[in-house]
């Protein structure tokens, strides 16, 4: 079997295989899986005897389900007013400078993918991010830098797969 | 005019809680008529947004006649600027579970959620740790009522009550058509009450002391305290707990940074009030308090003399394009006309007077939108165009 | 019990049943209300925000769609406050909208245009978003033509897929600015779970779903003098094209529709009847013989039930959605599709023609068909067994094109050799119908004797219940048939695809014990085909089909198997049914497809 299969049956297995079942499977492939491809999301469909088309447009309403291919980490910026107002384009700056991608990318090694997203509930430690389910916050470039630091070296580097 | 309520500092809610299980073991005693008695007499009025009166709600919801009921614990939590739950939920999280527990009693209901916003993840482990604690203790004493957690995945709209029962239901998060309401017909159809997490904190407060301890706080229509996530130009960023009826006036004192030039009350569907109205600026609810009161989440956002409106509304309708649900056409198509349209002004391509046609669609948004989303767009979108008018077109 | 209550429309009383909309409160008021999202045959959405209304006394306005009356209700739709509203909606619809309607393939009968012109929404006020926009126009659909540039959002094509269709082709996704109606991972239609059966291009208000027209085409065969064009009519279009030329629904206008097509200019004009009869030929006699090898030789290989395989639409589901029973299809080909092979073989002898210059066309009320025609297999005659599919729709734009006064012309008769029809290929227009040909035939070839039926109408398997059953039970067969006696044959009817799913499923539990099913793809079957004109509704579908019983009524042959033109293609080129010839050019296999 394949694996993204197993881990879809397991996931169903663990919260059941009616309609409202969905969201927690979407997420737990997600979580595996940074993503949810079009085999995942067939396997789904078909475990849970779902049209793949519900599957679909389901998933793409959750912003945190993504659907194209994410790195292993994925970083998500607050661009929301607050952390706008304390110097959210520098943090972009610094994390796009650092591993030479720009929002919506994913470096070529599939280690990053940087993303924006909406108000993530620290304004009042403005700005902040998330890595994976990591929160960050009372950013500065230097800080970024030393965070994805800490990434990279317990990754290995970049060029750690 | 001011008010003359001064600002107080208030602890309630995160006061301790280790007397949850006796405040527990208390309340399921009482009958579900007293208990929602005393939740009325309280006056205590939901903290999510919408202000609806908890009592009448659990009352509501009792009187439907089902075998499965629902307690739903709405901790999505979205609206830019606000950050109380999630403490609520890391720092006094048996108050929430057991006050969902002692409205499983009144209503008659055996099963909790909790709907987490996806951005909460890192709370799950310890959450996870005192609802199993928790239900350790109903077990003891012989409490038939489970709490589950739900998360959420990145969608503000799903904050919306009945946006929230179709994400939990496993579909797309479009707000349904009302009535029927949640009292009757909620998550899979079953009679839910669906409270804010603080509005479930405050239930605790008036389980434990009693309902006139809270209704002494606050002033007429807006009783007890309430928490503030304060953010943005303010030398204390943070969350406090303050009496309700306050001019907004003192409050800019208190947290202002000495050239606060506008607050934005209740986060991006909010109102924004300037410098000129702080002291005619109560905040509560809206009712017969002195001068302009403003229902809130608690969203209090301050900007100074060095923030452009201009900057701000763009930020607001962006986040409201994205987050609309998409279905009903004046917020889908309302939000990206607003967002187009104060650019188009900005850069000179339709002239001043188009602004006028904007609030108008504002109205039309507000009257004709199927959810809350759509029609709240307006607060924010004609308070700061009408006081920063200049801003918008220079 | 329903209680009654009473409200004001615009100052006007009426009474009407607790839990009744706003809406149908006002209808009954004799008020019209605007609406886009709205469509009787499917489940209330209230997303158009078109239907709005003020209640007297509510700060905000109400969707008359999707809100129940209240006692003392006082409602106004036509107030201030609500003009100045749903002028804004529309506005906002249009500025979303690529309006372009000169170069709209709805242009005329467009819910959108309709809304519009009503309101003379003649500025364009807020900024056109459509052209900064990225949109998809999907063109590689054999039947369907989907352009997002032109979709209000109403999500009805949704709503039809989903609840009438239970084929959930296309879905809603994303959301915010960028919700729209698409496919599974936004693929082409055509690469997908559809199934052309195109109920979603009768419940789209716009021009965002439409068929793919071949008008053009059709029109060149026609000016090419080397060329031989046949057209063939499908059943229901005659009770269908005089609601598109301007008669009221229901009118039969098979004579005209014939004349029609001659002035148009083709070169023969028959019809898909006499293949609906020759279907019921072979079919009935494939029903049988799987019966005895069922019943008397207990071969394994069989399958039963036998499903009716004349639906393009229904073939096409199961291929994706059932594609382990496919052994259960009649191999019969569609009736169309038997008409082409035939065309260009034993009509092109008959008629001394090279094949090679007949152009095959047939209207059809269906999309579906479109895409039967162009499946590979479709090639038996040695060429594309039917050159180009018309639905009902497009033949009136080419009659209006030519100028034809329609109501004027006198009615004409078919073109010989394939052109004559009994009562019972009539019926195949209508959900039922091919189940009640097919019972007169084969319980008389079987018997000996007539349909136990008054008048041979079999009552049970008519009308727009989703799925009807009846037992047949044969007594004193002929000596050939006699391992029948006493068999009680079941039937099915089914139609509209989430009905035939309903079908599917309990066979696949083993709860039902069926020999016979007919599928139709559509709601009242190929009456209420993807083809026919729009709108469509219960009353509308149940007028079509009051029609087509009238037609086979007034038929002097009533059983396929008593049309002369079967009697001599059987004697002067196919010997019998299920000849060697017969399974060459009227038979076919069926390809198992993918489930998204
Ligand atoms: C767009 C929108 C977003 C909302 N988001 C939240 C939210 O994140 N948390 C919340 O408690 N209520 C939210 N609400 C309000 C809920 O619909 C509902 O009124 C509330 O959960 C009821 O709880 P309460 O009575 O305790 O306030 C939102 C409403 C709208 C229209
Ligand atoms: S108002 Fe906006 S969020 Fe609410 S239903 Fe309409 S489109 Fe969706
Ligand atoms: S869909 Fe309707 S409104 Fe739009 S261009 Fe076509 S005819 Fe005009
Ligand atoms: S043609 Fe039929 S199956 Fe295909 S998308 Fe439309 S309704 Fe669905
Ligand atoms: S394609 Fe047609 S039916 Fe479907 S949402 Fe768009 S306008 Fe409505
Ligand atoms: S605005 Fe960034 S966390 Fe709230
Ligand atoms: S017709 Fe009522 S909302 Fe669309």
């Amino acid at each position: 079997m394949h694996p993204v299969s197993e881990l879809i049956k397991n996931l169903a297995d663990q919260h059941g295989r009616e309609r409202r079942n969905l969201l927690p499977i979407l997420q737990g492939v997600v979580e595996q899986e940074k993503y949810l491809s079009e085999f995942s999301m067939i396997e789904i469909a078909r475990e849970l005897d779902l049209p793949a088309a519900e599957v679909y447009g389901t998933a793409t309403f959750y912003s945190f389900l993504e659907y194209k291919k994410m790195g292993k980490y994925i970083i998500r910026v607050c661009k929301t007013i607050t952390c706008s107002m304390k110097g959210k384009n520098q943090i972009m700056l610094a994390i796009e400078d650092m591993l030479k991608i720009s929002a919506g990318e994913t470096t070529p090694d599939g280690n990053f993918s940087l993303l924006q997203t909406n108000c993530l509930g620290f304004c009042h430690k403005a700005p902040a991010m998330l890595i994976n389910n990591e929160i960050y916050t009372e950013l500065t470039p230097e800080k970024v830098r030393e965070i994805l630091s800490s990434y990279l070296e317990k990754k290995g580097g970049l060029y750690d797969n | 005019m001011t008010t003359n309520y001064q600002l107080r500092r208030v602890d309630f809610i995160f006061k301790n809680e280790n007397d949850w299980e006796e405040v527990l073991s208390k309340s399921i005693s009482r009958t579900p008529q007293e208990l929602i008695n005393e939740l009325i007499s309280s006056e205590l009025k939901g903290r999510g947004g919408a202000g609806f009166p908890t009592g009448l709600k659990w009352k509501l919801s009792s009187e439907a006649v089902d075998d499965i009921k629902y307690v739903i614990c709405n901790a999505d939590e979205g609206e830019p600027g606000t950050f109380k739950d999630r403490e609520i939920l890391s720092r006094v999280p048996f108050k929430v579970l057991t006050a969902m527990a002692v409205c499983g009693h009144v209503i008659g209901a055996k099963e909790g959620y909790i709907y987490l916003r996806g951005e909460y993840f890192f709370l799950q482990p310890e959450l996870k740790k005192a609802i199993s604690e928790f239900e350790y203790f109903c077990k003891e004493i012989n409490l038939d009522f489970k709490i589950r957690i739900f998360m959420g995945s990145g969608a503000y709209i799903c904050g919306e009550e009945t946006a929230l029962f179709e994400s939990m239901e496993g579909k797309r998060g479009e707000p349904r058509n009302k009535p029927p309401y949640p009292s009757s017909y909620g998550y899979m159809g079953k009679p839910t009450v669906i409270n804010n997490v603080e509005t479930l904190a405050h239930t605790f407060t008036i389980f434990k002391y009693g309902a006139k301890r809270f209704y002494d706080l606050g002033v007429q229509y807006s009783r007890g305290s309430k928490l503030f996530s304060v953010s943005g130009d303010t030398p204390k960023p943070g969350i406090y707990e303050l009496e309700l009826g306050m001019s907004l006036a003192d409050f800019v004192d208190e947290f202002g940074d000495g050239d606060t030039k506008a607050v934005q009350v209740g986060g991006a569907s909010g109102f924004l009030v300037p410098r000129k109205r702080f002291g005619e600026t109560a905040i509560g609810f809206q009712g017969k308090l002195t001068g302009i009161s403003l229902p809130t989440g608690g969203s209090m956002m301050l900007f100074n003399s060095s923030r452009s409106m201009f900057n701000v509304l763009d930020n607001y309708l962006e986040f409201f394009r994205e987050e609309s649900c998409g279905q009903c056409t004046p917020c889908r198509v309302g939000c990206q006309q607003l967002l187009k349209g104060i650019k188009a002004v900005k850069r000179g391509e339709k002239n001043a007077h188009y602004l006028d046609k904007l609030l108008r669609l504002t109205e039309t948004m507000q009257l004709t939108a199927k959810c809350g989303l759509g029609q709240s767009v307006a607060n924010s979108f004609s308070s700061i165009v009408e006081n920063f008018r200049e801003e918008m077109i220079y | 019990m329903t209680k009654n209550i009473k409200i004001t429309i615009n100052g006007v009383s009426v009474e009407i049943e607790e839990g009744t909309t706003i809406l149908d409160a006002a209808r009954k008021a004799g008020v019209i209300i605007p609406t886009l999202c709205y469509h009787k045959d499917l489940c209330v959405a209230g997303n158009c925000r078109v239907c709005i209304t003020e209640i007297v006394g509510q700060k905000r306005l109400t969707a008359a769609c999707a809100t129940p009356c209240e006692d003392g209700m006082e409602v106004l739709t036509n107030s201030l406050k609500v003009r100045n509203s749903r002028k804004h909606i529309v506005e906002l619809l249009l500025s979303e909208h690529n309006a372009d309607c000169t170069r709209c393939y709805k242009n005329g009968n467009c819910e959108l245009q309709h809304l519009a012109s009503e309101y003379k929404i003649m500025t364009q006020d807020f900024i056109r978003l459509a052209p900064m926009k990225k949109y998809t126009i999907d063109m590689f659909s054999p039947s369907i033509v989907k352009d997002d540039s032109k979709c209000v959002r109403c999500q009805r094509c949704v709503r039809t897929c989903v609840e009438l269709q239970g084929v959930n082709a296309l879905t809603v996704a994303h959301k915010g600015d960028q919700m729209k109606i698409t496919t599974f991972f936004e693929k082409l239609i055509s690469d997908v779970v559809c199934t052309t059966c195109g109920q979603c291009i009768n419940h789209c208000p716009t021009g965002a779903l439409v068929e793919k027209n071949y008008i053009e085409e059709v029109w060149d065969a026609i000016a090419d003098t080397t060329k031989h064009v046949v057209v063939q009519t499908a059943p229901a279009v005659r009770v269908g094209l005089g609601e598109e030329l301007g008669f009221e629904t229901g009118t039969r206008v098979t004579g005209k529709m014939v004349a029609a097509l001659k002035r148009l200019g083709f070169d023969a004009v028959m019809d898909t009847d006499f293949t609906a009869d020759l279907t019921i030929m072979e079919e009935g006699t494939e029903l049988l013989t799987r019966l005895k090898k069922v019943l008397v030789d207990h071969d394994p290989e069989v399958k039963l039930p036998m499903a009716t395989s004349c639906s393009p639409g229904w073939i096409k589901y199961i291929e994706h959605m059932f594609p382990d029973y496919l052994e259960h299809l009649s191999t019969c080909k569609s009736p169309q599709q038997m008409f082409g092979a035939l065309a260009k073989t034993y009509y092109a002898k008959a008629r001394n023609l090279d094949p090679e210059t007949i152009v095959s066309v047939s209207i059809m009320p269906c999309t579906a068909k479109k895409f039967e025609a162009n499946r590979p297999e479709m090639h038996d005659s040695g060429y594309r067994d039917v050159d180009y599919v018309l639905t009902t729709r497009e033949l009136a734009i080419m009659i209006k094109q030519a100028g034809i006064d329609f109501m004027k012309l006198e009615d004409m008769h078919y073109d010989r050799l394939m052109g004559e029809s009994t009562g019972a290929g009539v019926i195949f227009g209508a959900t039922g119908g091919v189940m009640e040909a097919a019972l007169r035939t084969a319980y008389e070839l079987v018997t000996g004797r007539e349909v136990p039926f008054e008048n041979l109408n079999i009552i049970p398997v008519r009308g727009m219940e989703g799925v009807k059953e009846a037992t047949v039970k044969i007594e004193n067969p002929l000596k050939e048939w006699a391992f029948l006696d006493g068999v009680e044959l079941k039937c099915a009817v089914a139609h509209g695809l989430v009905n035939a799913g309903k079908v599917m499923e309990s066979i696949r539990k083993g709860e039902a014990n069926y020999h016979f099913i007919e599928f139709m793809a559509c709601p009242g079957g190929c009456l209420g085909g993807g083809g026919q004109p729009i709108p469509t509704s219960p009353e509308i579908r149940q007028k079509r089909a009051e029609a087509i019983y009238a037609e086979d009524a007034g038929m002097p042959l009533r059983k396929s198997h008593q049309n002369q033109e079967i009697i001599k293609i059987y004697k002067d080129f196919l010997d019998h049914p299920l000849s060697e010839k017969s399974h060459h050019l009227l038979h076919t296999h069926y390809t198992a497809r993918e489930r998204f």
